[in-house]
């Protein structure tokens, strides 16, 4: 490998391999693929076998589709055969009909197998894509379904290519690749049988270079895994390498990258031609080699059958036939290799996926919910406790918040303010204890239930792609324009989203639709008003408003709060002046707890936190 | 995008023309192209010969007894054999190291390129439809050059070739095969179209679906926080369905067309057997003949198929140069002046901004105008102004990452664009409102724009921004972050680009909003930290907030695109409604105490 040594590549154990997830762990290692021949990992062709269950009696049908296909295929050079060797001596005889009847055997062959074959193609086109569409569905609502913890360790960009390139990898094995493979085993087998049965002494011939060709292809199947494996990796490198710069394009600019990024991306382009040029180098030996033991055996098969021919012990027809089989015979082995790289990616992607499919969701959905259709919201930590396998984030939490109290989270990052209102959403379970609205206990409510009753305004207000009305009305669907226009006049919204170039109806995802952080906040804080919880939640929700926003928010804030439980993150202390009550956090503790007045005018943390806020201002 | 240039759909000597845009790009290895066409002609040709022996063996040696006529003949047809093979070897070996290495360059080219274009382009332009231009469009030219092209042209020769010796052996039946190849031909070249603008269709149907993917993933937040996960589910499902239905369209295109290539061939000779038969019968032909006949037959067959995937697959290679041809052709804007020479440029230096004005390209509304700020050498001025009120863009034009639309942007006197790129913006040092953070080593992140840090001004950046939690990190300052790497919070990225920005004492800083992301406690230590490098450098500051407005000597207020009061932060407080609207904090809101200090 000639990655840049500066790339900061830790040359002790890679972060993967340190913390040993199940199911995904083992993703980017190298032994990955070694069986990635015909062999796939149980795990994986479990996966194949789930998909294809539903589709058993199909599969039948289509084998038997496919043998009457081939059949009717291999009568072909046979029935030339036949017509060199009986219809044209009989034609010379004076006797048309064999000859008509040969012709009429091969039109009707013909007819049969080109039926046959648009059956094979547009069944087994059904298949695969009933069995894509399932895949898709099934890995987009597992990973919908998978908790936050899993989504924050495997990165946004792995699941998204779970998601978009391993299922379109499966998609085009199925597509160009599949009906190939299944057709020359088929056919390469029977071919095979046909070859010995025509004439065995031919046969045998035609079968000593099977030794050669299997030792080739198990040359070119042992080298080109880790070739392709090793192309997958450099033009991963190079999608990364690309969409960073061009992402942080005024970075880039700014503190002339351009050169030195010229340098590596020249590299990572150099290792990915090299890795395409090892690749294609196996390919550039293989087939020429098929090709060779193709011809050797040809001109063999042509020697002695001429031998054969002229001491009679074979027709000249047959020697034809046998010709044009043998060229059947090794056509299909080349096409092999030219869709082995995508029958590898495909394999590398169903592994990865089953990898996904096997996350377990561990914050799932009560098979029984208690029905809490009118939640009060009143909030009481019970004796929680909450920690990853290696640390503890929440030693032991009592906290009882009475319905329609405001509650400010104050304290220093990593205090463990975030995790317990993410807690209160139930994005994870505790550890130890229990998370209880109106007295029962999250894990048993239904997820409609729960969001209803309980919502979470996070720091990155992330918009859909869609109309600002869209994104608003996300909050409650449904819901018509006078609401979502109400909604966004509650929270301050409107005048910037009535400014915009089509209103309401513009599309945030177009130029001039784009909206600047702290109106992305706005919409995010409309959307939430429009969901109209018991319980809301804000998570450092007003970092990135200017003043003049924060205020027109801190306004809505008040009315908005005023009939309902909310937990509040800020690092702003100005937004905790709206609470009913400030808990100070530290260590995954609370340390003070009162209102926020009681607190500037003690002597703890909190005035500690206030006193050094003010004096940041002078 | 509604503001991508689509080019119309050109005709075909507009596609040519296309094509022949890649033509410098193949310059270095012609030789190779051209050895990769002749190796693929001779091995297309070489393949007539067995046909031909194995009639001449059939009528020769077979009809004659002559077994000793025989052993020329195979030792020929074992000569082709071996020449094929080598001859495809040949053409694999040259096309690889030609097509790869085309593919190389112009992905080199083309970045090297887009590298260089203007900010204002990057805006216009999302990295993803670049990434599919320098990733996908780029193969397919590789596999047009190394492939299409070259059987393009082969086959057409083949087909040509085999047909005159059909038509030499025996015309008549070679006339027979010659019409049948007239519905197999216009069938394929149709059906192809359409397969390939259904191919079309699925591919852009792919590319909503990942739309949805990458939100629901990357809003998973909002989705679980509001319960919408039914709500995407259903948005996602509707587009699938719909790709499937394309798919099966396509399928059912593709099936057909087999179905012809199945059904052709076989008719055919049929009718070669029934026209060779009579043929032989009446002598005109010999029973070698006809086997080579047959045999010739074969080989014509996929020259004739593949006609119209390479047609399709030249055309749809013309739309990807196209679309290649459009990013190289995208001028280059902010570039040095011929001529300009680097000049004197103190630390700190004294920043001019005369009659500013700036709009975006194709926008009649300008962003700022009329902007005149003059920042004494050591001074620090705040900007501050609502959202949307042009601060960033401002900050923007020292840098040239926009060139200015009126007006000038002096340093020390010298108006930025004449001075060389590269050292303007080795002068100018930014830490951006978002923190961009690559995919590389703590120490490569920080020492981006000097490479030649020494390890003490990296701990001295690092200290300023509080950033020390680095040397934490599992492998310290080589822990590599970013996307591929370890990932840091927002407080943290945004404290990394500080001590980037900050490093190696910048004559002109430029803070966009540096501490946003940061708790009360951290922005407190590096606020006392940054008073000392602001004291030796001039710099401007976007401000949302009074204690980053406090950072400064003087604070300019942004309004309209205009300077509308420039001043002391108390004075400014006490004499401009507009101002107190922006920083003074809520009176109603704020408790008393603070209220009084703020004001």
């Amino acid at each position: 490998m000639s990655q840049p040594a500066d790339r900061g590549a830790p040359p002790a154990p890679s972060p993967d391999t340190a913390h040993n997830w199940r199911g995904v762990a083992t993703e980017d290692t190298e032994e990955l693929s070694v069986g990635a021949g015909v062999f796939l990992r149980d795990r994986s062709r479990r996966l194949l076998g789930e998909l294809l269950s539903p589709h058993r009696r199909a599969l039948w049908g289509l084998l038997s589709v496919i043998t009457g296909q081939n059949i009717a295929w291999l009568a072909g050079p046979f029935l030339i055969g036949v017509g060199i060797d009986v219809a044209v001596p009989a034609l010379i005889d004076g006797d048309a009909g064999p000859l008509a009847w040969v012709t009429g055997a091969m039109l009707a062959a013909a007819a049969v197998d080109t039926v046959l074959r648009f059956v094979f193609l547009s069944w087994s086109g059904r298949i695969g894509q009933a069995v894509l569409l399932r895949l898709r569905r099934r890995v987009f609502t597992h990973v919908q379904r998978l908790p936050l913890s899993f989504h924050e360790r495997y990165t946004s960009g792995k699941t998204i290519s779970r998601l978009t390139s391993d299922v379109e990898a499966i998609e085009e094995l199925f597509d160009e690749g599949l009906d190939n493979l299944v057709t020359a085993v088929f056919s390469v087998l029977t071919i095979g049988v046909v070859l010995v049965v025509l004439d065995p002494p031919l046969g045998v011939v035609a079968l000593l270079g099977f030794p050669a060709l299997f030792w080739v292809a198990r040359w070119f199947q042992r080298n080109s895994t880790a070739a392709y494996r090793r192309t997958r990796q450099t033009i991963a490198a190079l999608i990364v390498q690309f969409t960073e710069t061009f992402g942080g394009i005024r970075a880039v600019q700014a503190f002339r990258r351009e050169p030195r990024n010229d340098e590596l991306y020249a590299v990572l382009n150099e290792d990915n031609r090299q890795a395409h040029d090892r690749a294609f180098w196996l390919i550039a030996v293989f087939i020429p080699a098929v090709t060779l033991i193709g011809n050797l055996v040809t001109v063999a098969v042509l020697g002695y059958g001429a031998l054969r021919v002229m001491d009679g012990a074979l027709a000249v027809g047959t020697l034809v036939s046998f010709l044009l089989y043998l060229r059947r015979f090794f056509d299909p082995l080349q096409d092999v290799a030219m869709f082995y790289n995508s029958y590898q990616s495909a394999t590398a992607a169903l592994e990865k996926l089953s990898g996904v499919l096997e996350e377990v969701p561990t914050v799932p959905e009560p098979t029984d919910p208690v029905p809490l259709p009118e939640a009060r919201g009143e909030l009481v930590f019970d004796g929680m406790r909450f920690g990853y396998t290696d640390r503890v984030v929440l030693p032991l939490l009592d906290l009882h918040v009475p319905a329609g109290q405001t509650v400010a989270l104050v304290g220093a990052t990593g205090a463990g303010k975030s995790t317990l209102a993410r807690l209160a959403a139930r994005f994870y379970d505790p550890t130890t204890g229990a998370v209880r609205l109106d007295g029962v206990p999250l894990t048993l409510l239904s997820d409609a239930d729960l969001r209803r009753a309980v919502v979470m305004v996070t720091q990155e207000s992330f918009l859909f792609s869609g109309t600002v009305a869209d994104n608003i009305a996300f909050g409650r669907p449904g819901a018509g324009r006078a609401e979502i226009e109400a909604a966004a006049r509650a929270i301050g919204a409107h005048e910037f989203i009535a400014a915009l170039p089509a209103g309401y109806d513009t599309d945030v995802s177009k130029r001039g639709g784009r909206l600047s952080a702290g109106q992305r906040q706005l919409v995010s804080f409309a959307r939430a008003f429009l969901a109209d919880p018991a319980v809301l939640i804000l998570d450092e929700a007003t970092s990135s408003l200017d003043v003049p926003s924060e205020r027109l928010v801190q306004h809505a804030l008040q009315t908005l709060l005023a009939d309902r439980t909310a937990l509040i993150i800020a690092h702003r202390l100005s937004t905790v002046e709206i609470a009913d009550r400030a808990l100070v956090m530290a260590d995954g503790l609370i340390v003070e707890d009162g209102s926020p007045a009681e607190l500037v005018a003690g002597t703890g943390r909190f005035a500690d936190l206030h006193r050094a806020w003010a004096d940041s201002l002078v | 995008m509604d503001t991508t240039p689509h080019p119309a759909p050109p005709d075909d000597r507009g596609r040519l023309a296309a094509l022949l845009r890649l033509w410098p790009f193949t310059r270095p290895y012609r030789g190779l192209v051209a050895l990769t066409f002749t190796a693929a002609l001779l091995a297309t040709l070489t393949q007539l010969a067995v046909p031909l022996l194995t009639a001449a063996v059939v009528d020769g040696p077979i009809a004659a007894g002559d077994r000793s006529g025989l052993l020329p003949l195979l030792a020929l047809a074992l000569l082709f054999g071996v020449a094929e093979a080598a001859l495809f070897f040949l053409r694999r070996w040259a096309m690889n190291r030609s097509s790869l290495r085309i593919e190389r360059d112009l992905r080199d080219a083309l970045y090297q390129r887009l590298q260089r274009l203007p900010v204002a382009f990057h805006d216009r332009w999302g990295s993803g439809q670049l990434l599919s231009r320098a990733t996908t469009d780029i193969s397919t030219v590789r596999r047009f050059v190394g492939f299409a092209a070259v059987f393009l042209a082969v086959n057409l020769i083949t087909c040509v070739v085999v047909l005159v010796l059909l038509l030499v052996t025996y015309w008549p039946l070679g006339l027979a095969v010659l019409v049948t190849t007239v519905p197999l031909t216009f069938l394929g070249l149709r059906w192809e179209r359409r397969y390939n603008i259904q191919s079309r269709q699925v591919q852009d149907q792919q590319g909503e679906l990942t739309t949805d993917v990458e939100e629901a993933v990357q809003g998973i937040r909002v989705v679980k926080a509001l319960g919408r996960s039914g709500l995407v589910f259903d948005r996602y499902d509707a587009k699938a369905t719909v790709l499937r239905r394309m798919q099966l369209e396509r399928v059912r295109t593709l099936a057909l067309l087999w179905c012809i290539f199945e059904l052709h061939p076989q008719v055919t000779l049929a009718v070669i057997l029934v026209g060779g038969a009579v043929a032989v019968n009446t002598g005109a032909l010999t029973v070698g003949g006809l086997v080579g006949f047959v045999a010739l037959f074969t080989v014509l067959l996929w020259p004739i198929l593949s006609l119209g995937f390479l047609f399709a697959f030249a055309q749809e290679t013309a739309s990807a140069c196209d679309r290649i041809g459009e990013l190289l052709d995208e001028p280059v804007t902010v570039t040095d002046r011929p001529g300009v020479r680097s000049a004197a440029i103190g630390t700190p230096a004294r920043l001019r901004l005369e009659g500013v004005g700036f709009a975006y390209p194709g926008s009649a509304d300008p962003v700022l105008s009329g902007i005149d700020l003059d920042v004494a050498p050591g001074e620090t001025v705040a900007l501050v102004g609502a959202t949307g009120s042009g601060k960033t863009t401002l900050t923007a034009l020292v840098g040239r990452l926009y060139d200015v639309t009126a007006g000038r942007v002096t340093l020390d006197g010298v108006d930025v664009r004449d001075l060389p790129l590269a050292q303007l913006r080795s002068v100018v040092s930014t830490a951006f409102e978002d923190a961009t953070l690559f995919s590389m080593s703590v120490r490569e992140n920080v020492t981006l724009g000097r490479t030649d840090a020494t390890d003490a001004e990296v701990d001295e950046a690092l200290r300023v921004a509080q950033a020390e939690f680095v040397h934490d990190l599992p492998w310290g300052l080589a822990t590599r972050i970013g996307e591929q790497g370890l990932s840091l919070s927002g407080g943290q990225r945004q404290r990394l680009a500080l001590a980037r920005a900050v490093l190696g004492r910048p004559s002109v800083l430029i803070l966009d909003d540096p501490l946003s992301a940061l708790d009360v406690h951290t922005e407190a230590l590096v606020e006392q930290a940054l008073r000392k490098v602001l004291a030796e450098t001039t710099a401007l500051v976007v401000a949302h907030r009074p204690s980053t407005v406090l950072l400064a000597d003087r604070v300019a207020l942004l309004s309209g695109g205009r300077i509308t009061a420039i001043g002391r932060h108390s004075d400014l407080l006490a004499e401009v409604p507009e101002y107190r609207d922006l920083l003074a904090q809520d009176s109603e809101l704020a408790d008393a105490g603070f209220a009084e200090v703020a004001s």
